[in-house]
């Protein structure tokens, strides 16, 4: 019966089983080979030893840029997400009327897609008469060169990005919905006030979400590409070269391709996500409270 | 004695109607941030439908307008004569329907695998599942697009269909906590009854499963729908071409760059099937996201 159970049970897993093997192994396994050779597809790859990452880390001006560039866009999109995200979610969460409609409209540019949303964004940043601009005109903001100043070209990513916290904000609102009353009732005979009820309550509560939305958005704002390689290519002066962009540009863009030395990169992007990762994991003991009873 | 109730109760009113002002500032404050951010959401989209009526000249005017001064609806056929949509969106409706099968198709097998069969290394085998969850797709691309151009897939569908037969980490995990929170009492009935596990698996989970299948199909539309790099990298061929693809492809065409107007016409075709499926299964995508974040 056991044997039996077990057959049938792989049976049903046979196709993730042939799938992570030929789409997640073999790839994790070859772009690691690749990265030590020199491979531009149509002639076989050729071993040169360490000599990409020995040329990424010493005479690649552009690793540590487009790194750097990175780097502001994971904190600061992560940081937008969860702060602006969780405070949706919070005045969502207050009983308020329509519910459903300002859920709806927080979502919306969510479901858009990155291409049509990128190509409506270029004129919202359009330095001469585009919507960012004329909004900021009401504050007394003199019009910004949103794309041609190296200093403004990721922030108005980062902009770009405070429309897409519907999902992050639907996710704590879930969560903050099934936060018993019971709590806060207790909380408040105990003469907490808002705040209090907010930082000793809700917040130690909803570390397990917080945790995971921390993780999912660090993940995949490190590999942030398409509204960047639409919109501006890199410029201006690679103020918004991002690191995947960089290394699609080694494999695709540049002829002839340089598919090893996209492969270091790949990898050395793959570790920079995997320390993150280890590290949110490991410290997430110190301040994820799991709710006794559950798990 | 009297006296003293008299204050206390003033003191009582004064700091209810006190408390009532505050609540009443609250409120407004409340809505006026609502609106606020509501208006700074949908004010691109607003646009860009507003200015894809609006003669050329008027798009490109400072302070901003945003009704077309002139409705112009042949923005759209001209944009068409430039971009083949009736192509492009038939590309892109059959990579997206064969994506969706293979996504059905392997992943509730996979999560029933997962969810009611107890097999060797089970728990490491799904430990692995969610790890590969964190693989940046950067790792996997240039392998991937050397074997299949070896194997002579670059410019086929089959790179952008076939992988989701194999299922998708995050659908699997979705679908398989949708199955282990179904009872096990109606399983053991059908065994009782005499199906066999193929047959359990389509005439009992299956349609118990429909909520999860329908979140499921909702993120595998929505993933074809709108990937990017894939068609980028894999379609060379303008008859191939996805809307994604096309729309990126029309906005850059030499020449192209100042019909606004066109751009935002051609865009408003590519979104409006999202959002009509968005708008007919609004719940499902709220469900999607919300076990997106169930902790594992």
């Amino acid at each position: 019966m056991r044997k039996r159970e077990a057959k049938f049970g792989l049976l049903f897993i046979a196709p993730w089983i042939v799938g992570v093997l030929l789409f997640a192994l073999f790839p994790f396994v070859a772009s690691f080979v690749l990265s030590f050779t020199k491979y531009n597809i149509v002639a076989p790859p050729e071993w040169v030893g360490a000599a990409h990452y020995e040329h990424i880390f010493t005479d690649d001006p552009l690793f540590l840029k487009s790194l750097k560039n990175t780097a502001v866009y994971v904190g600061g999109s992560v940081a937008i997400r969860i702060i602006l995200g969780f405070a949706l979610a919070l005045l969502l969460n207050t009983k308020v009327r329509l519910l459903g409609l300002w859920r709806t409209l927080f979502y919306v540019p969510s479901v858009v897609p990155i291409v049509a949303l990128s190509i409506v964004w270029l004129y919202v940043l359009n330095a001469r008469a585009g919507l960012l601009n004329w909004f900021l005109g009401f504050f007394g903001i003199s019009r910004i060169r949103w794309f041609a100043d190296p200093d403004f070209a990721m922030l108005a990513f980062l902009i770009m990005s405070t429309t897409w916290v519907g999902v992050t904000m639907v996710i704590f609102l879930a969560g903050l919905q099934g936060i018993p009353e019971e709590y806060y009732d207790a909380a408040k005979i105990d003469g907490a006030n808002m705040a209090q009820r907010l930082w000793r309550v809700t917040i130690p509560l909803m570390t397990p979400t917080i945790y995971l939305n921390v993780l999912i958005n660090i993940i995949g704002a490190f590999q942030v590409f398409t509204q960047v390689f639409i919109m501006t290519g890199g410029a201006p002066r690679d103020a918004t070269r991002t690191y995947v962009l960089h290394l699609f540009d080694h494999a695709f863009q540049y002829l002839p391709p340089q598919m090893g030395y996209s492969s270091a990169l790949a990898w050395i992007l793959f570790m920079i996500i995997f320390a993150f990762t280890a590290v949110i994991v490991a410290s997430s003991q110190r301040w994820v409270f799991y709710q006794g009873g559950e798990e | 004695m009297s006296e003293a109730g008299t204050a206390i109760t003033r003191d009582y009113r004064l700091n209810d109607a006190l408390s009532r002002v505050s609540q009443i500032i609250g409120r407004v404050l409340l809505y006026g941030i609502l609106i606020f951010m509501s208006l700074w959401f949908i004010a691109p989209l607003f646009w860009m439908f507003m200015s894809s009526f609006m003669p050329l000249e008027q798009v490109g005017v400072f302070p901003v307008e945003w009704i077309p001064r002139v409705w112009q609806p042949e923005n759209y056929t001209d944009a068409l004569r430039f971009w083949k949509f009736g192509t492009t969106f038939r590309n892109t409706m059959i990579i997206t329907i064969f994506s969706l099968f293979g996504d059905i198709g392997s992943c509730t097998l996979v999560a029933y695998g997962f969810a009611r069969f107890r097999f060797p290394f089970r728990d490491t085998l799904f430990l692995i599942l969610l790890a590969t969850l964190m693989l940046p797709f950067a790792v996997r691309l240039i392998p991937v697009y050397a074997a299949y151009d070896a194997i002579g897939w670059i410019d086929t569908f089959y790179p952008l269909i076939v992988p989701n037969f194999f299922g998708n980490a995050f659908y699997i995990f979705i679908c398989r906590q949708f199955f282990l929170g179904i009872p096990q009492d109606l399983l053991d009935a059908a065994k009782i009854d005499g199906a066999n596990e193929l047959r359990i698996f389509t005439q009992v989970m299956i349609p118990l499963a429909k909520p999860a299948i329908v979140v499921i199909a909702i993120l595998s539309f929505q993933n074809s729908w709108n990937d990017f790099l894939g068609p980028l990298i894999y379609l060379k061929d303008p008859d191939l071409h996805t809307l994604a693809i096309g729309l990126y492809k029309f906005t850059s065409l030499p020449g192209q760059g100042g019909i606004y107007n066109q751009q935002m016409a051609a865009s408003v075709m590519m979104v409006m099937p999202v959002l009509i499926v968005f708008f007919l299964f609004q719940k499902q995508f709220i469900q999607g996201a919300n076990l997106s974040g169930m902790k594992g």
